[in-house]
């Protein structure tokens, strides 16, 4: 199974967005009465370059309240550039998006404080040392109190494992250690929406393992994650609701369970007589048979298990082995995407 | 769960604005400008002191140094305005946005939210803070250091009378005033310019060639009819201030001139800015 049935294209998705913003608007995007529950919420979000190229195309999006949604998508499938629209940074070419309830680019002033991001990497001053780039940061908020400046800079600095290296110029900070400077920067204020894009690119594993118990526990707080990720064992370890991108289009989106499951379960027989095997799974009318030493694999589809073990007995054909594989999040994604983390064509 | 309201603190903050200042003059590269700045009333002063036999000629002042100390700092500028000056400035100017747009500072800033039109005041209010200071370096190192080695006394004018002391430190502070706003009609185009490109480098020698463009071209006869409009052609009008009483033919065009620099500009780099993707 394919296709994007966690989706609806809504309606006049060609309209250049909700004019007014008002979430009492009769209109044609669907999801404004439903905006309460959603930290970001986005119909039709498309963004089309100057050189004619269609980054995004058509984006809803619908990131529960709550949730850890993982965004995800080989290398240039417009994550990054959906991200850079919903943040403000690019101008929707066509859609209209809200975050945190908010209708967007119009209420950024008071719903952006709220929503912390790391987008396409940190970036501070080299020349500045971690706590002085902090307190630039700080100093442009201008919802925080500076009174407190010190010590929410401080304990930034501390949840990301960085107090010891905090007088230390950025330039000489690793990879790692500047990931968790761009982390610590979006935990100067306590936020109700965290928006990261790799977040633990270049960490090693003790700093991926300490990074994700850090968002975990940011999310066990309420704070909604949204965690732009390669890699899917992380989404597998955190997220609780997956997007999937592919060539500028959301071709799946939802609980990760319910994605999971819509994914076709597969049975594997373990047979001295393979051939035998897969002839019975042939009859039985089994896709997608594999073959892989005395295992022989094949999509269930609507078939039960038990009647896969029934006929094989009945045919004569010696089962050592028999097991039900779930498909894991790589081969979801394989299916959807018709491709692994190849760079999108 | 939910974060505290995200309210704007009411009353004015200048806080972001310190934090730009402290941007600008904490940077060692900044110190060196300043430091190369300096170091021409220095030499200057130096060089004619050592000179027995006194300056015989050279440009504008420089004859007139061992007569009053407040000449090194007039001699200074003078040197100073075609191009060290302008050089401070545009590295200043030219690294506003495209300097915080190279280092990816930027797209920060914008999602903090730093609303984009105080972003570029804050900016534009950094640039003119570092112009002043800039003039206010080389005039007055020119000044301590003429005083200490020629002294001080009545300043004569151009005109052929002379003013008090004080009247005549009056006159370099006007000076300095003029000289600093011709230069930030100057940083109003590297505000402009930075806005363009995520360069910084690119951003500054754009301006440098802009300022020696505009001073080759005021230099020919032959374009006399655009001499007017050109940004750096009033700048030596600062002379005026030395007459008595001031006179002001030069003086009055040049802050016109520099005035709708600075208008033209800043307009140009908040249309630019306000509504341009943050791809960097």
């Amino acid at each position: 199974m394919t296709g994007p049935a966690a989706v609806t294209p809504p309606p006049g998705r060609d309209d250049a967005g909700d004019p007014d913003g008002s979430a009492l608007a009769p209109g044609p995007a669907p999801r404004d009465d439903a905006g309460a529950g959603l930290a970001i919420s986005s119909t039709g979000l498309t963004k089309r370059f100057r050189s004619g190229q269609v980054a995004v195309d058509g984006v809803d999006l619908a990131v529960p309240v709550g949730s850890v949604y993982g965004f995800l998508g080989p290398n240039g499938s417009g994550k990054t550039t959906s991200i850079r629209m919903l943040l403000g940074l690019l101008r929707p070419t066509a859609g209209s998006h809200r975050l945190l309830g908010e209708p967007m680019p119009d209420r950024a002033a008071q719903v952006l404080p709220r929503v912390g991001a790391l987008v396409e990497g940190p970036a501070f001053h080299p020349y500045l040392s971690g706590v002085d780039n902090l307190r630039r940061t700080d100093a442009a908020d201008r919802t925080v109190d500076p009174a407190t400046a010190r010590d929410r800079i401080d304990r930034a600095l501390d949840r990301v494992g960085l107090a010891s290296a905090a007088g230390k110029r950025y330039r000489h900070y690793s990879l790692g250690m500047r990931q968790r400077l761009g982390l610590a920067a979006t935990l100067l204020r306590p936020r109700d929406l965290l928006v990261l894009d790799e977040p633990t690119n270049g960490l090693d594993p003790q700093g991926t393992r300490e990074v994700r118990s850090l968002l975990l526990e940011l999310a066990a707080a309420g704070t909604t994650v949204v965690l732009s990720t390669h890699l899917l064992s992380e989404v597998q370890q955190v997220c609780s609701h997956v997007g999937v991108m592919h060539r500028g289009r959301l071709v799946a989106q939802g609980p990760l369970d319910e994605l999971g499951a819509r994914s076709a379960a597969r049975a594997a027989v373990v047979s001295p007589r393979p051939d035998d095997a897969a002839a019975v799974l042939t009859r039985l009318g089994l896709a997608g048979i594999r073959h892989d030493g005395d295992a022989v694999t094949a999509s269930l589809g609507d078939v039960e298990p038990e009647a896969v073990v029934a006929a094989l007995v009945h045919a004569g054909v010696p089962v050592r082995g028999f097991r039900v594989l779930t498909a894991d999040l790589e081969e979801m994604f394989v299916e959807l995407t018709g491709q692994g983390f190849d760079v999108s064509a | 769960m939910s974060a505290p309201e995200a309210t704007v603190r009411a009353g004015v903050s200048t806080r972001f604005l310190r934090s730009e200042l402290w941007l600008v003059y904490g940077r060692r590269r900044n110190w060196v400008g300043a430091l190369v700045l300096a170091s021409v009333p220095v030499i200057l002063a130096v060089a004619v002191r050592l000179s027995s036999s006194g300056a015989q000629g050279g440009p504008g002042f420089l004859d007139l140094i061992t007569s009053n100390g407040l000449f090194v700092a007039l001699a200074a500028l003078t040197l100073e305005l075609p191009l060290f000056l302008p050089v401070a400035v545009a590295t200043i100017a030219g690294d506003a946005v495209a300097g915080e747009a190279n280092l990816g500072t930027l797209r920060y800033l914008i999602v903090t939210p730093v609303d984009r039109t105080r972003l570029l005041a804050v900016k534009f209010a950094a640039m003119v803070v570092f112009t002043i200071s800039a003039t206010v370096l080389v005039a007055g190192v020119g000044v301590l250091l003429g005083l200490a080695l020629f002294g001080g006394g009545p300043l004569p004018t151009l005109s052929g009378t002379t003013l008090s002391f004080a009247e005549g430190l009056g006159r370099l502070a006007l000076i300095c005033g003029y000289i600093s706003l011709c230069l930030v009609a100057l940083g109003a185009i590297g505000l402009f310019v930075s806005t363009l490109t995520e360069q910084p480098i690119g951003a500054t020698i754009t301006v440098l060639v802009l300022t020696l463009a505009s001073q080759i071209m005021d230099a020919i006869p032959q374009l006399s009819a655009i001499h007017e409009y050109l940004p750096t052609h009033y700048w030596l009008a600062f002379g005026d201030l030395l007459r008595d009483p001031i006179a002001t033919e030069g003086l009055r065009p040049g802050i016109l001139s520099a005035l709708a620099y600075v208008a033209v500009f800043t307009t140009a780099a908040w249309a630019r800015l306000t509504t341009r993707d943050i791809s960097s």
